[in-house]
């Protein structure tokens, strides 16, 4: 009875493979989606993957458009330590990513004194975009969800005006002047280490990040504040924690990393701003998050894996008649049954017990054995007249029975 | 200024409908307490079904194809909101993420089925509407050319669903059970009736009514699916909020900002309406609906179960 814990232990589903199975189930779902409009979903992955990889060219892609799902996904995870749903990821990118073009547009400055200057307006931009949700939540106890989707399209509607208003491009109402190369975060050694791909010095920028956000949430006194509000706040409150600072001070810093991700995909990924698109990196970063459970490194990897999803599905659909949109279906099948993950952790927990039990049974079987054998050889030691078959044959009666009983009880 | 107003009246009207219907729909799972963030997504299922049902029906009978192509919304919206229901009520999963992963999932299906359906990411429909006076009631003075010119049918049959969800929320037992799963949904319980079964109607009726907003979109103002609603769903979520979960409440709220809409829409073809930047009656709706929150916090009327499963 003792071992009965340890195993449990064991077996236990845990984060990842709730995760895994969640994007095993989201590949399957596109698999029947490519299948259902008559492709070949073997075909269809393949290109979907080597349009992510098949090059240096195009691994520099990948890299270019996980930077932004990176740091949005930070973002996410930061405010789910915390207790809250950053779903405003999107406004922040675009508010971020305006002050980042504003910036590059009129501030000529030596570069790594620009880039600094360029990174902090992000930062601030997105900041403040986060800290207002935050504020109304700590003040006023309005949901952070509806918080941030109303700053969302705040946002969206300011950049809708702005753009054509102030940063106006020569062909185009609908998207800012192009900012130049050189005052984007492209640069030369690394464009052309990766034979002329997107990737961009944000990729630094989102690894720093990581780094950054795992030593605040795992070194310091306000990481541990923060999770301690998002694990339980009237606990931490009771601990003497400030609640309403610290939801505060995450929104602050997810809206931050959010702004960075704007400025990664604005002034780096490309170098103009469209109107009327809200960037769905801020719903992706979602995915992000929950597929790396809340965790920086978690994070990290899974932005790698949809950024490779999002980069190869232009690929694909050149080479075979699957519409791009299939990567986002499936992200979103993803997410849905990340939401829906009780069904495997139940799944996954019921796979562990019945392996349990099995253990168990053997366990108590060869227990039984050994006392059985134990027994006989007591009694043939007691009796020497009686010899082993006689000792068998009760224990070979009472399992028929019991045998046959069972059978009656399934038909029933 | 009478001759702006009655001109660009019917065009707020037409702007409201689909907010209202979809609000409505919004107000329906909130009130029997499941959170419906997905209303977006639900509204722009509705926009392709209508959009595909009446491109392969219009052909063979224009009269018949639009009707068909609402009910083909209303349809559509019902069975994908399933997907959220299963997940809220039955899996008691987390109601903010199943709704944006509707949401996502929307919008990435809906091109997705329409580039192989129809060939093409946009889908066209040859005429939507026709607007008409109607016969009597539009020679009222003030009301007539305000309420009852150019009006499309689809209009008051909305109009109509709205009082009579009205009626059925707030004057029968049914509607009293289902209001009081999101508030109190043991004592629903402990009086013999399914929370499950009623927050799954709550939760459909969603579907099915933003589905029909976005059907109404398109064959209204639209004409053509384009793969995004605009934000028009979350602009629903905000005026279920501004009206605080009331249908009268929602009413006033969908009009004040489809009124807002409208202003912004058309202030660069009339003039005189251009003083106010366009961008102001743009986020109008989302910053009156953050004061509202702000406003009424200290004494909220959102159904208090709503979204916290049973």
């Amino acid at each position: 009875m003792s071992k009965k814990p340890k195993q449990k232990k064991e077996f236990k589903s845990n984060d990842f493979l709730i995760a895994l199975s969640a994007v095993v189930l989201g590949l399957i779902a596109g698999a029947v989606l490519m299948a259902a409009i008559g492709s070949n979903p073997f075909e269809g992955f393949l290109y979907l993957f080597r349009g992510g990889l098949m090059n240096i060219e195009r691994i520099g892609n990948t890299l270019a458009t996980a930077t932004t799902l990176m740091l949005v996904g930070l973002s996410v995870a930061f405010a789910f330590k915390t207790g809250l749903f950053n779903i405003g990821a999107s406004g922040q990118m675009l508010v971020g990513g305006l002050c980042a073009t504003l910036v590059a547009h009129h501030v000529f400055l030596p570069r790594p004194l620009y880039l600094v200057v360029l990174i902090l307006s992000a930062l601030l931009g997105g900041a403040l975009w986060g800290v207002i949700p935050g504020f109304l939540k700590a003040k006023f106890n309005v949901h952070e969800v509806v918080a941030t989707i109303m700053m969302n399209w705040i946002a969206y509607w300011s950049v809708y005006y702005f753009v054509p208003a102030y940063l106006k491009g020569p062909s185009l109402e609908t998207e800012s002047a192009s900012i130049a190369v050189t005052q984007s975060l492209r640069t030369e050694w690394l464009t052309k280490m990766f034979h002329g791909s997107y990737v961009n010095l944000g990729i630094f920028v989102a690894i720093v990040a990581v780094i950054i956000v795992k030593f605040i949430l795992d070194k310091t006194t306000l990481g541990f504040e923060l999770k301690a509000v998002g694990s339980n706040r009237f606990c931490a409150e009771y601990a003497g924690i400030k609640v309403n600072r610290n939801v505060v001070v995450s929104m602050m810093i997810a809206g931050g990393l959010a702004g960075l991700a704007g400025l990664t995909f604005y002034t780096g990924y490309a170098r103009n701003m469209q109107i009327g698109v809200m960037p769905s990196q801020g719903f992706d970063g979602i995915a992000v998050a929950l597929l790396g459970a809340s965790n920086p490194v978690g994070v990290l990897f899974s932005s790698l894996f949809f950024g490779m999803l999002q980069s190869g599905k232009g690929f694909m659909n050149a080479m075979t008649s699957v519409p791009p949109e299939i990567a986002d279906t499936i992200i979103a099948t993803i997410i849905y049954f990340t939401a829906t993950s009780v069904l495997f952790k139940k799944f996954w927990d019921g796979v562990a017990r019945k392996m349990t039990i099995r253990r168990e049974k053997e366990v108590a079987a060869q227990e039984a054995q050994d006392a059985k054998d134990a027994q006989t050889v007591a009694g043939r030691l007691a009796e020497p007249s009686s010899g082993p078959d006689v000792s068998l044959h009760p224990s070979r009666e009472s399992i028929g029975p019991v045998s046959g009983g069972t059978d009656g009880k399934e038909v029933k | 200024m009478w001759h702006i107003i009655t001109m660009v009246f019917p065009y707020a009207i037409a702007y409201t409908i689909p907010m209202l219907v979809t609000a409505l729909g919004g107000l329906y799972s909130e009130r029997s307490g499941v959170t419906n963030l997905g209303l977006e997504g639900l509204m722009l299922v509705g926009y392709f079904a209508s959009a595909i049902t009446i491109k392969f029906t219009e052909s063979v009978s224009y009269a018949a194809a639009l009707p068909l192509g609402l009910l083909a919304a209303v349809i559509a919206g019902a069975l994908f909101s399933l997907l959220h229901a299963f997940a809220s009520i039955n899996l008691k999963a987390d109601q903010v993420i199943s709704g944006t992963a509707i949401n996502m999932l929307a919008s990435a299906l809906t091109v997705y089925l329409a580039r192989t359906i129809a060939g093409s990411g946009n889908v066209r429909i040859m005429m939507g509407i026709v607007r008409k006076n109607i016969p009597v009631l539009s020679k009222i003075p003030v009301l007539g050319p305000l309420f009852f010119s150019q009006s499309y049918w689809s209009t008051w049959v909305c109009l109509l669903i709205w009082a009579l969800s009205w009626i059925l929320l707030y004057k029968t037992s049914f509607g009293l059970r289902l209001r009081a799963c999101g508030e109190h949904p043991s004592a629903v319980a402990s009086a013999g009736i399914s929370v499950h079964a009623m927050r799954y109607f709550g939760v459909i009726m969603s579907g099915a009514l933003a589905g029909l907003g976005g059907g109404v979109i398109l064959i209204t103002y639209s004409g053509e699916f384009n793969g995004s609603v605009a934000g028009l769903g979350f602009l629903s979520i905000a005026a279920l909020i501004f009206g605080q979960w009331k249908p009268l409440g929602i009413l006033g709220a969908t009009f004040f900002f489809g009124i807002a809409t409208t202003i912004a829409n058309v202030s660069q073809v009339i003039p005189q309406l251009g003083v106010v930047p366009p961008v102001l009656f743009k986020v109008f709706p989302y910053v009156v609906t953050l004061l509202a929150l702000v406003a009424f916090s200290k004494k909220s009327a959102a159904p208090k179960a709503s979204g916290e499963p049973f």
